[in-house]
């Protein structure tokens, strides 16, 4: 029988399965942060349970962490309790706690993979949807809520039904000017908000194959906004030479052990995928989205659909969705005005992430009438950013780097875009509300966050 | 946990697409450290204006409209994967949510706090909203030992989906970790068999 990656990572992990019921999976590796897990460790209280495989689990606050001052205590007294929780949480059922300020300290879907944590043939949850982005190293990561969080305390298994495999080609090369960010919004666009549902994914082709590690999680990281369970990508000498001397991976005879084994993680030739959908990377272009979830993407130069277009019964939806925005069915973004800028999140707050951003800011300067928060995914990220004198190039176009954490990507902290304004951000969902009450999103990647923070203006950054 | 056999109620219709997690809780309610009190915050920026006071618009303030049974328009609870949504709809009193297709995330979520997510047809949906156009009181019943939901209304009857183990867990009000715990030996067997040849993994 010939079998897909996904298939072959998840019968590893099957440890029953109940008759006519759920799969119960072993999970090797949980992230815990501070807003989706303490109704899981007063659970675990409850029922009076130690954790099972404390040292499978890491945690870290990163939803709530304000990004300046960082080195005070947080000013909001509601998150000070919900990052405190999880300290006193980790302590008492000793995990490991990279709490705030720490040097390990950042978004957890940046941290894991840069410290080793993650690594191929794993399978991988955290309470949060965005967890598939570790799959980019060839594990099998989703998101889970916090039921099952007290699941993988408790038993380090969680119950859940075996997903459909769905293969995503890319086929060819993409353009200058076109980030991993444009290739996921493209994607997703194409596929619809829901159109992976009840599937996981595998990206494959050689426009996947071409992109680097950092390029990858982005596109993982997005993989839940068509709806689909996780997303993959078979590991290769990129993830190899990524994770190699990485703090946490293998090391030694170890490391020769586990590159045999991860080298076999692929799918097999000729296996048969649920579903298979292949792309053209040359029909992609830079993208912005214009609606209220991301699958209402478009290239930059292209026009907002005409009412018509759109399906009966997804009309009122549609209508909604460009009131909230203020935009008409119809019309081009290009050249529309923007308020704010947001380089961060767990999608968008990589090194590469801000040299695409530095290089396109170099010699030039912000737009006075914006607001723009660059925001490191992490502070290994804020090193290497000073290492690499990117902080000078930024300072230079009038720009500030803040600390990092998840920011405006979700707005549980001050960084909120007040209502009824636009921010160009490279987070990955403009839901109504999402970086504030009323602020409107429009994501993008870090190159067109570039050109709009220089412009103050939605702009195509290849001309 | 309060256990579910079969419900009739009214109804309350949300005819929107793709209804994300971020409207049924918005981040900023997601603060708390126990599961008490979301119900009040569901739909919060749907519901309250800016001020705080009711948009009468929003089904949930409007008198016609009410019951134990929420049903809205395809792909519900997409987004993020905060329980705190379910926490939210449970909260509210709602104990059921019908849909013609769910997030998967919530999905797991509502089922794992006691809230039904049953899978309708598309015509089956229309037609509960254009019936409660014309009566508001028109009810919906959820057989959970059949497997159906009826629009009453019409007498329609459809059979939904539910796995024979979670379809337990619902008439028992039993919980996926007690189920778990009940199989530690085997989670140790299954460890042991592993390591043996991925020691190096974990």
């Amino acid at each position: 029988m010939k079998r897909t990656l996904f298939d072959k990572i998840w019968e590893a992990h099957v440890v029953s399965t109940v008759v006519e019921g759920p799969t119960q999976l072993y999970i090797d590796r949980m992230y815990c942060h501070e807003v989706t897990s303490p109704q899981a460790f007063d659970g675990m209280r409850t029922r009076g349970l130690k954790v099972f495989r404390p040292e499978q689990i890491t945690c870290m606050p990163d939803h709530n962490i304000p990004t300046i001052n960082q080195e005070k205590p947080i000013e909001d007294p509601i998150s000070k309790i919900q990052v405190d929780t999880l300290t006193k949480n980790a302590l008492d059922f000793g995990l490991t706690h990279y709490q705030m300020g720490n040097e390990k300290n950042g978004i957890i879907h940046v941290v894991g993979p840069e410290i080793g944590l993650s690594l191929p043939g794993m399978t991988l949850v955290c309470g949060d949807s965005h967890t598939s982005t570790h799959g980019a190293l060839g594990a099998v990561a989703f998101g889970i809520g916090t039921s099952e969080v007290e699941m993988v305390l408790a038993t380090q298994c969680v119950f859940q039904s075996r997903p459909k495999t769905m293969r995503i080609n890319i086929n060819g090369k993409l353009n200058p000017g076109v980030t991993s960010k444009d290739l996921a919004l493209y994607v997703i666009a194409k596929v619809t908000t829901g159109g992976a549902t009840g599937y996981f994914v595998e990206y494959a082709g050689e426009a996947i194959a071409a992109l680097s590690m950092e390029q990858r999680l982005t596109v993982c990281n997005l993989s839940i906004e068509m709806g689909a369970r996780g997303g993959l990508v078979a590991p290769d000498e990129i993830t190899f030479a990524y994770l190699k001397g990485k703090e946490f991976a293998p090391k030694g005879e170890e490391w020769d052990k586990a590159l045999a084994k991860w080298k076999e993680l692929k799918s097999d030739e000729g296996a048969v995928f649920d579903k298979e959908v292949t792309f053209d990377a040359a029909d992609i272009q830079p993208m912005v989205t214009y609606g209220t979830n991301p699958g209402m993407g478009m290239g930059i130069t292209d026009s907002i659909p005409t009412l018509d277009s759109i399906d009966k019964a997804s009309q009122i939806s549609f209508v909604k969705s460009l009131d909230y925005m203020g935009y008409k069915p119809g019309e081009k973004l290009m050249g529309k005005a923007i308020d704010y800028v947001f380089l961060g999140s767990c999608t968008n707050g990589r090194i590469e992430d801000f040299r695409i951003f530095a290089d396109y800011v170099k010699g030039k300067k912000k737009a006075d009438n914006i607001v723009v928060w660059l925001v490191p995914g992490s502070w290994a990220v804020d090193k290497q950013i000073k290492a690499e004198g990117i902080d000078k190039i930024l300072i230079e176009a009038g720009f500030q780097l803040r600390q990092p954490g998840c920011s405006a990507c979700l707005a549980m902290n001050d960084d909120k875009v007040p209502a009824g304004k636009y921010a160009v951000s490279t987070s990955n969902r403009n839901f109504e509300g999402r970086q504030g009450p009323g602020a409107r999103t429009i994501l993008a990647g870090p190159l067109v966050a570039a050109a709009a923070a220089v412009t103050g203006r939605i702009t195509d950054p290849r001309v | 946990m309060e256990k579910f056999i079969t419900l009739t109620s009214t109804i309350v219709p949300l005819p929107i697409e793709n209804v994300d997690t971020d409207q049924i809780i918005p981040a900023r309610f997601l603060k708390a450290t126990s599961k008490e009190g979301f119900g009040d915050n569901l739909f919060r920026d749907w519901r309250y204006d800016k001020n705080n006071n009711p948009i009468e618009s929003f089904v949930l303030n409007n008198p016609t409209y009410k019951g134990q049974i929420l049903v809205a328009g395809k792909n519900f609870g997409s987004g993020s994967s905060r329980e705190h949504a379910a926490w939210a709809i449970a909260g509210y009193g709602f104990r059921v949510v019908v849909s013609s297709f769910f997030a998967d995330i919530f999905k797991n979520n509502a089922m794992n706090n006691f809230v039904l997510p049953v899978v309708v047809s598309e015509p089956f949906l229309a037609e509960i909203f254009e019936s409660l156009k014309i009566n508001p009181d028109n009810t919906l019943t959820v057989n959970l030992a059949e497997q159906t939901i009826t629009n009453n209304v019409n007498g329609k009857s459809e059979s939904f989906f539910i796995n024979p183990y979670k379809k337990d867990c619902f008439v028992k009000g039993l919980d996926d970790i007690d189920y778990l715990l009940s199989k530690k030996d085997q989670i140790e067997q299954f460890e042991k068999a592993r390591k043996a040849f991925t020691g190096h993994l974990v």
